[in-house]
């Protein structure tokens, strides 16, 4: 509610700032980008450019990334900007349809801060505008009744469910990704980065995820395999306003979570949690005067008063953006050193395999050695079609 | 009716058919035998919000080259076919040549993504189409009971498991089941089992998928097979009766001989929905026990932000051989029919 | 007719005992949704225990009341499902009367010829029907966007209709061959032609079989999730992938509450239309006894 309460807010400042036209002198955007709001605050904010020979179309959409691709490669694309994160944007990069920003940032990205700008090989390639990523969420007053510290760490947060589950708090005090699929594979995408491991041998497409760190993180990924009454999560952080509501679900809930950076792992430093980042592209099959204008209004939606006016409604990247509560964990995990999500060509295809292969052993139907061999194997097979492998 | 009469009244409709049916499984054919090129990978330094690494990139241009070269990509036959996403022949092999007897190589069979997907499409389809048909033919036989004035709001009512979008219907469904929800803490208290839940075990998970599958499907036949019922020949029931048959020897000797035809195509379409199933899937969000050949081709292209168009392909081009496999029976009889009718 | 089925006691009983047990189990969960339809989330998704969606403590305590519409208030005026369902009306309407004319005319020829390639083509047909619709779609996107025709209600109609043909066809093959031969033939053999005999002779006498397979053609495109979904834009999206879209994705929470809200207002017009239209479903389909 809050968050489409300032979405609105944000539409009546935009309104009163249009006239300004963002000085385009003409042409069009299209925007093609996932449906939520946070995005359709910095979009609604774009569709204020248009006007004086200039057009503004939108299409968000949660199938988002099943049209990027196919909607770029026509010429003229049928969309001038793709607004993506660290893992839809490799698709884009991978096929060639995004073009550098250099350019365009030199001439009108004055607003823009250097870490908005995500450098490949020296070259913009997208601009992002916030980020994001798992973090704790904690329920203090279930932490005081136990007599519990805030965990930092993996293990400290097992031991503490221990203790709740012991003095009979809750039954079921954790909750981890319980289902297969993409939340599972992300799952352990987060913990093996906590672990400091890498994916792929250096260099090449060959996965390197059946070392001592991977047998580590599925160790660690069955102790917090878990469901039922919550006291501690690793969450979104974009579902912090959800969660601390007060009109919300469960407001005497929302009034005792406290967020945290994410935890380490194994004695560790790096905070288990992927670091993500959401931007925009433009595209490559289009006029130079659509990308211009297109880069324009979108700059014009991330300008650092949109973030300043919705402090809550994510965790922005701008300049001058104070960050309140709800984002304290995600800019925690940063701040600690997390790792990015990694942007490499075949990611996907691992964090695929991770998703489908890793349920059998969290079921306890096979052995960890097991599991990582049918993910090597999943993803091998997936490489070798997408041309990575041979 | 002439040729040319014939062809003037199907043209609309094969017209269609051919160009967004004929023609997408023919490219889907041709996709299925290439992979896509090699891809030039090289080693650069990436840099955003969060810092800088040294990652790899896809070398666009060297890349493109290749792809000029032969625009379908590589072209693999077979490969992706036998390859361990899908039948998985070397695999297979390692398996039957070393083992621990029958279980283990079932145990390892059923391991490989295919197979553990073929497995389930084939349980459902076997078990959700005789048993959504024997039930929607007990409810049509209800209905056909009752005074006509209710007639009406108990076929809306009967329809509705069908008309309610699957998305939404299997998410409410599945919050039902939930160890709090309505029907998970009524079966728990009914089984006496407070540790009862339908999502844990995939046993479980596949009861509760088929008795879904049978709930959301049994409306068809039903609507199809209480119009059928209109329809029985009267003069045949009545001689039935005057022979002192009962109800139930009426039921068996008069009523299904005359549904027989509709049962065949209900039959048909169910086995074919069956066979494609996919959106309980999603709904109860049952990967980890269950997957269907349908959920292997979205999670090729929907999955994830890659898409695997020639795995997809192929596992839609062995769906279709599936259901024809299936279908067999029935196309052979129909075909027999029609030369006898032919002739 | 009903009479003379009817009169074992026992078998009465066990079919009664059937659909009362069926019309619970069909119909529970709508109502059960209807219901919670008027509370939030924090209720009909609770946590603790199903009883919190029959009383609603989070909604008295959020909203005031035991009852609240924010959910049709969010869904409705908010984000404006309107759209959507007159998109969804018009997708629906232009499916199922095109489906039917297309239909209609394939199906009639289809059970007039007796030859071969009739066969073929029926089974070429029950064989396209295999094809899982995923696939399909994502075939269609790239050839879409090159003739810049993707994104547009007539588009995905079209592929809607053609999607639609092979159960259309079949259905109403069977339902004409139930129709005399000599009604059309002798129609011809005075003076006619095919098409006006087919337009004299047969249509007045085809509407039971066209309105049943009109029914499923219907629901098809009314509940079609996969070719809407990915074939349509933001401007023209139709309701079963807006409903979707209320759901939330992975890294944002949803207004699930939205959706089911959605949901049962969508099923308001689906009621009206089979009250109206049962009768004819059911003669429809007497008259079809579809053969398979």
């Amino acid at each position: 509610m809050k968050v489409l309460t300032t979405t609105a807010l944000g539409l009546v400042l935009a309104a009163g700032m249009a006239q300004a036209g963002c000085g385009i002198e003409g042409g069009s955007v299209r925007i093609l980008a996932n449906d939520f709001d946070a995005l359709g605050l910095v979009i609604s904010e774009a569709e204020a450019c248009a006007g004086d020979g200039v057009t503004v179309e939108k299409n968000m959409t949660t199938e988002h990334k099943a049209l990027q691709v196919p909607a770029l490669t026509v010429d003229p694309a049928q969309y001038t900007v793709a607004v993506v994160a660290n893992n839809s944007i490799v698709p884009l990069l991978n096929d060639d349809l995004v073009r550098p920003l250099d350019d365009l940032v030199e001439k009108y990205g004055q607003s823009l801060q250097p870490s908005q700008l995500i450098k490949i090989d020296g070259q913009t390639m997208a601009i992002a505008f916030m980020g994001n990523g798992q973090h704790l969420f904690l329920r203090e007053d279930v932490l005081e009744e136990a007599g519990l510290e805030q965990p930092t760490t993996l293990e400290g947060i097992l031991e503490a469910a221990q203790v709740i589950r012991d003095k009979g708090i809750m039954e079921y005090p954790l909750a981890g990704a319980n289902q297969a699929g993409w939340y599972l594979g992300n799952e352990f995408v987060n913990t093996y980065l906590g672990y400091g491991g890498s994916f792929f041998e250096p260099g090449s497409a060959e996965p390197a995820i059946s070392g001592e760190a991977g047998l580590k993180t599925l160790a660690m990924m069955k102790a917090m395999y878990l469901a039922g009454d919550i006291a501690i999560i690793n969450q979104w952080g974009s579902m912090v306003n959800g969660h601390v509501d007060p009109d919300g679900p469960a407001p005497q809930i929302g009034e005792a979570t406290v967020l945290a950076a994410a935890p380490t792992v194994g004695g560790g430093d790096t905070p288990a949690a992927a670091l993500w980042w959401d931007g925009f592209t433009i595209a490559k099959n289009i006029s130079d005067e659509d990308a211009e204008a297109s880069f324009i209004a979108m700059v014009h939606g991330i300008r650092p008063e949109v973030a300043q006016q919705n402090p809550s409604a994510a965790t922005w990247l701008m300049k001058d953006f104070t960050a309140p509560d709800t984002a304290k964990g995600v800019l925690g995990n940063a701040k600690a050193g997390a790792k990015p999500y990694p942007m490499s060509p075949y990611m996907g295809l691992m964090h695929t395999a991770l998703g489908a292969e890793l349920a059998d052993f969290m079921q306890g139907k096979e052995s960890a050695e097991q599991a990582l061999a049918d993910v090597s194997a999943a993803y091998r097979t997936a490489a070798q079609e997408a041309g990575f492998l041979n | 009716m002439r040729h040319r009469d014939f062809a003037a009244f199907i043209l609309p409709s094969a017209f269609a058919m051919v160009l967004f049916i004929a023609l997408p499984i023919l490219s889907v054919a041709v996709q299925s035998l290439f992979v896509e090129h090699e891809q030039v990978v090289v080693t650069v330094e990436s840099c955003g919000p969060f810092g800088c690494e040294t990652q790899e990139k896809v070398d666009t241009q060297a890349t493109a080259a290749l792809r000029a070269e032969q625009p379908l990509g590589r072209f693999n036959g077979l490969g992706t076919y036998l390859n361990r996403a899908h039948l998985a022949v070397d695999e297979i092999g390692v398996i039957l040549s070393d083992n621990d007897g029958f279980g283990d190589v079932m145990a390892r069979i059923y391991n490989l993504p295919f197979y553990k997907a073929l497995a389930f499409t084939l349980v459902y389809t076997a078990l959700v189409t005789p048993l959504a048909m024997i039930l929607g033919f007990a409810v049509a036989l209800g209905v056909n009971n009752i005074p006509k004035i209710y007639k009406g709001p108990v076929i809306f009512l009967s329809l509705l498991p069908y008309i309610v979008t699957p998305l939404i219907g299997s998410l409410i469904l599945f919050w039902m089941i939930n160890s709090d929800g309505v029907i998970g803490a009524s079966l728990q208290w009914l089984f006496d089992d407070p540790e009862l839940s339908l999502k844990a075990s995939p046993t479980l998970t596949w009861v509760t998928l088929i008795v879904y599958g049978i709930w959301h499907m049994a409306p068809f036949p039903f609507v199809v097979f209480y119009a059928g019922l209109q329809t029985l020949p009267q003069d045949t029931l009545e001689s039935a009766m005057i022979d002192g048959a009962n109800r139930w020897e009426r039921i068996r000797y008069v009523v299904m001989p005359h549904l027989v035809p509709l049962a065949t195509f209900v039959g048909l379409v169910l086995m074919m929905d069956n066979f494609r199933v996919f959106e309980p899937i999603i709904g109860f969000s049952s990967e980890a026990n269950a997957t269907s050949l349908s959920w292997s081709i979205y999670n090729d292209l929907n999955g994830q932000v890659d898409q695997l168009f020639g795995s997809a392909a192929a596992t839609s081009i062995l769906t279709m051989l599936g259901v024809i496999v299936l279908l067999m029976p029935v196309l052979i009889r129909t075909w027999r029919e029609f030369n006898r009718k032919a002739h | 007719m009903d009479s003379k089925l009817g009169q074992s006691k026992p078998l009465m009983i066990a079919t009664g005992v059937v659909l009362v047990l069926w019309l619970i189990a069909a119909a529970f969960p709508f109502f059960w949704t209807v219901w919670g339809s008027f509370k939030v989330q924090a209720d009909f998704f609770s946590r603790a225990s199903f009883w919190d969606a029959i009383f609603g403590p989070a909604t008295t305590r959020q909203t005031g009341g035991a009852f609240t519409l924010d959910g049709y208030q969010g869904a409705w005026v908010e984000r404006e499902f309107y759209r959507a369902a007159w998109n969804t009306v018009i997708v629906t309407v232009c499916v199922t009367s095109i489906s039917l004319i297309f239909g209609t005319l394939g199906g009639y020829a289809l059970s007039r010829s007796a030859r071969k390639y009739t066969m073929w083509i029926l089974m070429a047909a029950l064989v396209f029907r295999a094809m899982p619709h995923i696939t399909l779609v994502s075939g269609y996107l790239l050839p879409f966007f090159e003739l810049n025709i993707w994104g547009y209600l007539p588009t995905a109609i079209i592929v809607l209709v053609a999607i639609n043909q092979p159960f259309t066809i079949w259905m109403l093959h069977s339902f004409f061959q139930s129709i005399p031969k000599d009604l059309d033939e002798s129609a011809m053999v005075d003076g006619c032609t095919r098409f006006q005999a087919f337009r004299w002779a047969i249509m007045p006498v085809m509407w039971p079989g066209v309105i049943t397979t009109g029914l499923f053609s219907f629901l098809l495109a009314y509940n079609d999730f996969a070719v809407t979904a990915m074939l349509l834009n933001q401007d023209n999206q139709t309701s079963v992938p807006k409903i979707n879209s209320f759901l939330g994705t992975v890294q944002t929470e949803g207004t699930i509450m939205y959706a089911v809200a959605a949901v049962v207002s969508a099923t308001v017009p689906l009621f009206i239309l089979v009250m109206f239209f049962q009768r004819q479903i059911v003669s429809g389909l007497t008259a079809g006894a579809v053969k398979g």
